[in-house]
């Protein structure tokens, strides 16, 4: 169980930023047998460790407009519920990408990723604000992403290595 | 008009790496598997320590020696990796790379006739730096049916009272071999019973795979007999900075500080400030690194089996040694072949010494990407020129 572990953290870390590695490339690359690792990867799904595979996008290299914000949220938590009800009643809006909750001035962080400006406006006055135990909400327009899920998205520097050296 | 030229120098055959790189350097559609250096930049937070230190106008010499806080860093690195005691003062100096280390420790602890025992295949500086030194290279040819380690009749079939230095250059660049703790026990024997000192050239250490490096500094007796050279250049991804460094008996490494007080001065003052910060805080970057050359590794040597490419498992650096006989061509042959039917630049094991014939570097310092690209192009090559296929199909 222990070199399960090992073996989970090393394949968790390692899919995290390259989901599209196949089974048997991932079995020679760590020295396991194929099946070992299908079992493994199996149960992680089932535990919801692994709760979904996703494209990073670079939106604004495309011609679609996306437009994203950062909403700070102030509530009023609930008796017995905390924050984890109203969290909901946000979270269970598609256009919600994230929603966490955080320590320091504010409550909740939700991301939004609309399609337009009109749309993040019209969530946030209309669906957001209107909410009881809503307090306060402060919209922040993401201008330009640099990095993201730890991806740097300016241009792939070239490899200027000598191409052949001793 | 008087030939300006030494014959010292002049006799010196140019690097076999040289003439491959021309014909390379011709292609601009030429993909490689052919350097000798990381593919991961610099960790940023080293990178940004040398910026730093620019920023606080640290633009000056440093002693000779180099920083005494990076000597204090380097001392600790060899008692926590080794538990090996050096006195930061006497026992350790800063270099330009571990090139310059090779350089000078040849030139420190040779007189005109003494001779150096070099293992090849191995890295294309020994040789020459000990002719330059006025020393006698004796090469030991590694055989390729002890995946290349070196065994210690090797080292008694070519000693003579001449014998002084054993130059061990182990994990191995172009290889990829590793010796063991028992190899290590079984050379420090030789090197005892002969009298000899051993320059071990220890640049590949943290790029072992499955078993930690031992140097063979740390084996009983052997530390007063050894000058371990190491540097940033590898296991940082520090090539550039140009920064290594020496460790060993007080009265080598002040023998060999005198040449490069007056060669060198010192080591790139921006780089030492950098290294500093490499060895205090870089342990987990290399631990990343090491992980992805681990599995570039794995997946190397599966693609070879599936290509029919016969090679031992390397343990160390970052490279494969595969034997490319069957094909019946020259390592040469077969480099320019790949080269201009795949566009595929790999090096050829000669570059490494004679008894690299039959064999061919492939480095696996590249993304996976990378990787993946350049092995289809090999395994076209392979295929096309199997002559069992050949045979098979006629």
């Amino acid at each position: 169980m222990a070199e399960n572990r090992e073996l989970r953290k090393k394949l968790l870390t390692y899919i995290e930023r390259n989901a599209r590695a196949g089974l048997d490339e991932l079995a020679v690359m760590f020295g396991v047998p194929e099946i070992d690792l299908a079992n493994e990867w199996k149960s992680m799904e089932e535990e919801g460790f692994i709760c979904g595979y996703h494209t990073m996008i670079d939106w604004s290299k495309t011609s679609i407009e996306e437009v994203s914000a950062l909403i700070e949220v102030r509530v009023t938590p609930q008796r017995g519920l905390g924050f984890d009800s109203i969290a909901e009643r946000i979270y269970k809006y598609p256009e919600v990408q994230s929603v966490y909750l955080m320590s320091g001035g504010f409550d909740l962080m939700v991301i939004l990723e609309g399609k337009s400006l009109q749309e993040v406006a019209g969530f946030v006055s209309n669906k957001l604000s209107t909410m009881d135990s809503i307090l306060s909400t402060a919209t922040h327009f993401i201008l330009k992403k640099y990095k993201d899920h730890g991806t740097i998205l300016a241009k792939k520097p070239e490899d200027t290595r000598e191409r052949v050296s001793p | 008009m008087r030939n300006p030229l030494s014959d010292k120098v002049t006799q010196i055959k140019p690097s076999g790496i040289r003439k491959f790189f021309d014909i390379v350097q011709e292609m601009d559609d030429a993909i490689s598997l052919g350097v000798g250096e990381p593919d991961f930049d610099t960790p940023w937070h080293i990178r940004e320590e040398g910026i730093y230190s620019l920023e606080k106008g640290r633009t000056y010499y440093t002693s000779n020696s180099g920083l005494k806080e990076l000597r204090e860093e380097i001392c600790r690195y060899m008692k926590r990796t080794q538990g090996l005691t050096y006195q930061p003062m006497t026992e350790s100096f800063v270099t330009v790379g571990g090139s310059e280390a090779i350089d000078l420790a040849l030139r420190a602890m040779t007189d005109p006739g003494d001779e150096v025992l070099i293992p090849q295949p191995s890295y294309v500086s020994y040789e020459p730096c000990a002719v330059l030194a006025d020393a006698v290279p004796v090469i030991i040819e590694l055989k390729g049916e002890n995946d290349f380690r070196l065994k210690p009749d090797e080292i008694l079939e070519k000693c003579t009272d001449k014998t002084k230095i054993l130059v061990l250059p182990y994990p191995n660049n172009p290889t990829g071999a590793v010796m063991d703790r028992s190899d290590l026990e079984a050379i420090a024997r030789v090197v005892a019973e002969k009298d000899l000192y051993v320059i071990s050239d220890e640049i590949y250490s943290e790029l072992t795979y499955g078993s930690r490096h031992v140097s063979i500094a740390s084996l009983p007796g052997m530390q007063e007999r050894t000058i371990v050279i190491n540097g940033f250049s590898k296991a940082y991804a520090m090539t550039g900075w140009r920064l290594g460094y020496a460790v060993g008996p007080e009265k080598i490494i002040k023998q060999m500080i005198k040449i490069h007080q007056f060669a060198i001065m010192c080591a790139p003052t921006t780089s030492q400030y950098a290294g500093i910060e490499a060895l205090r805080n870089g342990d987990e970057d290399v631990a990343m690194m090491r992980e992805e050359y681990d599995r570039r590794r794995r997946y190397l040597l599966h693609a070879f089996k599936e290509m029919g490419l016969d090679c031992f498992e390397p343990f160390g650096a970052f490279y494969a040694f595969p034997s490319i006989r069957k094909f019946g061509m020259t390592s040469e042959e077969f480099a320019t072949g790949l080269l201009r039917e795949e566009r595929l630049a790999v090096v050829p094991g000669t570059a490494f010494g004679d008894c690299g014939e039959g064999y061919i570097r492939i480095s696996y310092a590249y993304s996976m990407d990378d990787l993946k690209r350049a092995l289809e192009r090999l395994e076209r090559f392979c295929s096309a020129h199997d002559r069992r296929h050949e045979v098979s199909s006629a």
